[in-house]
């Protein structure tokens, strides 16, 4: 069972069939051991028929049996945990403040300091769009709350490894045939 | 060649070699069922009572013949009624694919008549599932859950077709290929594995093998022995692993675990080297896992990546298909003396006769499960239910006969042993099959005694009728003050209950009645159903009582030590 004391968050990303039920497969497995998955991102990736998914999860050092188990998974291509590599990640969000002409000035300047965007401006809110690592989005929305944040939303974790290596090299080498006799249960 | 999705399915199950069918209609798979006759005789298909039997029959089927079971359901209560005996295929690795009907497209995830979401439900207790909303994708996925349900680690594989697609006429066309980029089991060990293990091996002074339902399921038959032998290494056989190796075998010291021999376990306790082959080093064997072979380095023989390093740490992990990986540790593996250990194995198994049956009285439910084995001499395939008698049938048949125990043994469900032997039979349709039952699991599922009857299977059920639920009643008797709640069963006339069905039904209460009824039953061409009216406050021994450690394992609780003759 999940333990409070050894949870960590785990970073995990995979390459999926980009067909009905996938995410309800990967939830269950951390569904049924009770893991919480604090954030899951998913789009198309540069192949064809698959997509890429980002997730966070708070989970014990099981976290490596779920992700073999999660590997079994047929629509799963490839899966892995790269908590403990060298990784960029990245999380946008959307905070919408509540603001009058007096302090447009001000949010302006915290926009321009973080770097971010305002995307949309009404006469009482504006809507900013900040990119950047967990803490930077955690740290915008602190100096933002003192003007009254009205809504957040957040799209959670994306990851990638650095460098030119790829994430998801799924070509697996196996040999042709095995000499001595026939593997059984095969249909090939 | 344009066709209904139908039977498209018809055609996939026969270019898969299918030859049996159990399953009962429904509404929703209706059009599926228009369509079998055409395919008679080369598919055959049993109607049963009720479909978690259609799912245990083709289990049992699975198990026997090496191919996988089909069984088919209706959408809704038909389908939710497989649950149970897919959810014990998946824990045992049984391949099986189990086709249902759903409800027209139009009405799917509107509540309508006998709609149940069972994808979704099975998605914890498949390797694979399918919702086919188009039908020119059903010769595909017929192709790909055959593939997916027998390769790697077997396991079940579910397809839903909804009822409108079946009925539904396209071109049918079988792939030439699966593209599956997802689904690439491994088969062969990584050869500096392989070295590391032979090493391993030669150095040992203490190796024991524990052999599971791998070795089954991939045949490695010969080559267990052949390492057991080229190695000169005592095999143990876990509840699945038995007759994975020969009982005879002077090798061969037969189950550990939690109702084990007390040998075995005492040994794995000991041992400095444990080769696991094709098992999964589950609680039940284990016992107290941080205590299981604290002397000892493991080898696991594994295919599934994911029970690699699961429970326990192996030194070196053949991860790959049983035979294969044994193939290649016996080209590396040499034989060694091991004088002492082989000395006290044999004084561990003087010291304590686990499996003795005392004299007494009365008829004792282990001594009518002894005279079964000694009246076949093993030469049959045995089922079992779930509890004492599944115990006392591991305990007391020493099998020679490669793969005949037939017993559920992850999820455990009771009831196993009426299906279970049906579908036995039906692959093995000269061979004689016994089951040996519970009287509470006999009654799960003994609608099938009609099943039984119209299709004239032989099969020979020895009810072991101890008047309880045996293994709750066992508990509450050690574990809670002898506070017998609910285990206690009323039960029927089980003779009668037979004739009602037109079966055979024989009696024994007495010990001098069990060697005739035995004889009878086996001299009956046709299915019969034996009741043994045992002693119903006989206690399952050895044991590792829970929380215990394997070292810890009860052989026989004193009083009974004196009446067995042992100090």
């Amino acid at each position: 069972m999940a333990n409070g004391s050894d949870l960590r968050k785990h970073t995990i990303i995979a390459l999926v069939e980009d067909r009905p039920g996938v995410l309800n497969r990967i939830a269950s497995k951390w569904r049924q051991r009770g893991f919480n998955i604090e954030s899951l991102a998913v789009g198309h990736s540069e192949k064809r028929g698959l997509s890429r998914m980002t997730f966070v999860v708070d989970a014990t050092t099981d976290a490596e049996q779920v992700v073999k188990q999660l590997d079994k998974l047929v629509d799963v291509v490839d899966i892995r945990n790269i908590s403990d590599e060298d990784i960029v990640s990245r999380e946008m969000a959307l905070i919408k403040v509540r603001v009058d002409a007096g302090d447009r000035g001000h949010i302006i300047e915290i926009v321009d300091i973080f770097r971010a965007n305002i995307i949309d401006v009404s006469p009482d809110s504006v809507i900013v769009e900040v990119t950047g690592d967990e803490g930077k989005v955690d740290a915008m929305f602190e100096l933002l709350a003192d003007y009254g944040v009205i809504e957040v939303v957040r799209t959670g974790r994306v990851a990638m490894l650095r460098g030119s290596g790829v994430s998801h090299p799924h070509e697996r080498e196996e040999p042709e045939r095995y000499q001595g006799f026939e593997p059984p249960y095969t249909s090939e | 060649m344009e066709m209904k999705g139908a039977q498209m399915v018809m055609e996939g199950l026969l270019r898969e070699g299918v030859e049996h069918i159990f399953g009962l209609p429904g509404g929703a798979n209706l059009p599926l069922y228009d369509i079998i006759p055409q395919y008679y005789p080369k598919i055959r298909h049993y109607l049963v009572k009720h479909e978690q039997c259609a799912a245990h029959a083709a289990d049992g089927y699975a198990r026997v013949s090496g191919k996988a079971g089909v069984c088919f359901a209706t959408s809704g209560p038909g389908a939710t009624n497989l649950v149970t005996g897919i959810a014990n295929a998946w824990v045992d690795s049984v391949p099986l694919v189990c086709i249902t009907g759903a409800v027209i497209r139009a009405l799917i995830g509107r509540d309508g008549f006998q709609e149940a979401d069972i994808t979704g439900i099975t998605i914890p207790i498949t390797k694979h599932n399918y919702l086919v909303m188009d039908v020119h994708e059903i010769p595909q996925v017929m192709r790909e859950a055959f593939h997916i349900a027998t390769t790697g680690r077997p396991g079940p594989v579910l397809i839903d077709i909804p009822r409108d697609v079946q009925q539904e006429r396209a071109e049918f066309q079988w792939p030439e290929r699966l593209e599956l980029q997802g689904y690439r089991p491994r088969l062969y060990p990584d050869p500096e594995e392989v070295t590391r293990a032979a090493q391993l091996i030669r150095e040992s002074e203490r190796p024991l093998i524990l052999a599971g339902h791998g070795v089954r399921i991939s045949q490695a038959f010969q080559e267990l022995r052949a390492l057991a032998e080229k190695a000169n290494i005592p095999v143990i056989t876990t509840l699945l692993g038995i007759s994975g190796f020969p009982g005879s075998h002077p090798l061969y010291l037969g189950m550990p675990g939690m109702h084990g021999m007390y040998w075995n376990n005492i040994a794995i306790s000991e041992s400095d080297l444990v080769i696991g082959v094709g098992m999964r080093f589950d609680d039940r064997v284990t016992a107290r896992l941080k205590d299981f072979a604290p002397k000892a380095k493991i080898i696991h023989v594994e295919i599934d990546p994911a029970e690699v390093g699961k429970n326990v740490r192996p030194t070196a992990t053949l991860q790959g298909d049983a035979r294969i990986c044994l193939d290649e540790l016996n080209k590396q593996v040499r034989f060694r003396e091991r004088p002492d250990w082989f000395a006290h194995l044999d004084d561990l198994k003087q010291a304590h006769p686990s499996i003795t049956i005392r004299e007494t009285e009365e008829l004792l439910p282990q001594y009518a499960i002894k005279k079964i084995y000694e009246a076949t001499r093993g030469d049959c395939y045995v089922v079992t239910g779930v509890g004492q008698h599944q115990m006392w049938a591991a305990q007391h048949f020493w099998y020679d006969k490669p793969n005949s125990f037939v017993t559920a043994g992850g999820l455990g469900p009771m009831g196993f042993e009426v299906p279970a032997a049906m579908g036995v039979q039906a692959a093995k349709p000269g061979e004689l099959v016994w089951s040996i039952c519970g009287d509470g699991g006999f009654q799960m599922t003994l609608q099938e005694l009609a099943t039984i009857a119209e299709y004239g299977w032989p099969i020979k059920f020895a009810i072991i009728n101890n008047g309880h639920l045996g293994m709750p009643r066992q508990w509450q008797d050690l574990f809670y003050h002898k506070n017998y709640v609910a285990t206690l069963l009323k039960n029927p006339d089980f003779v009668k209950l037979a004739e009602a069905y037109d079966i055979l039904g024989l009696r024994a209460t007495h010990k001098e009645e069990v060697e005739p009824v035995i004889a009878q039953a086996m001299e009956h061409p046709g299915p019969v159903v034996i009741d043994f009216q045992v002693n119903g406050d006989e206690n399952c021994f050895p044991m590792v009582p829970p929380g215990a450690a394997l070292s810890e394992t009860v052989d026989l609780p004193a009083l009974e030590r004196e009446k067995v003759g042992v100090a």
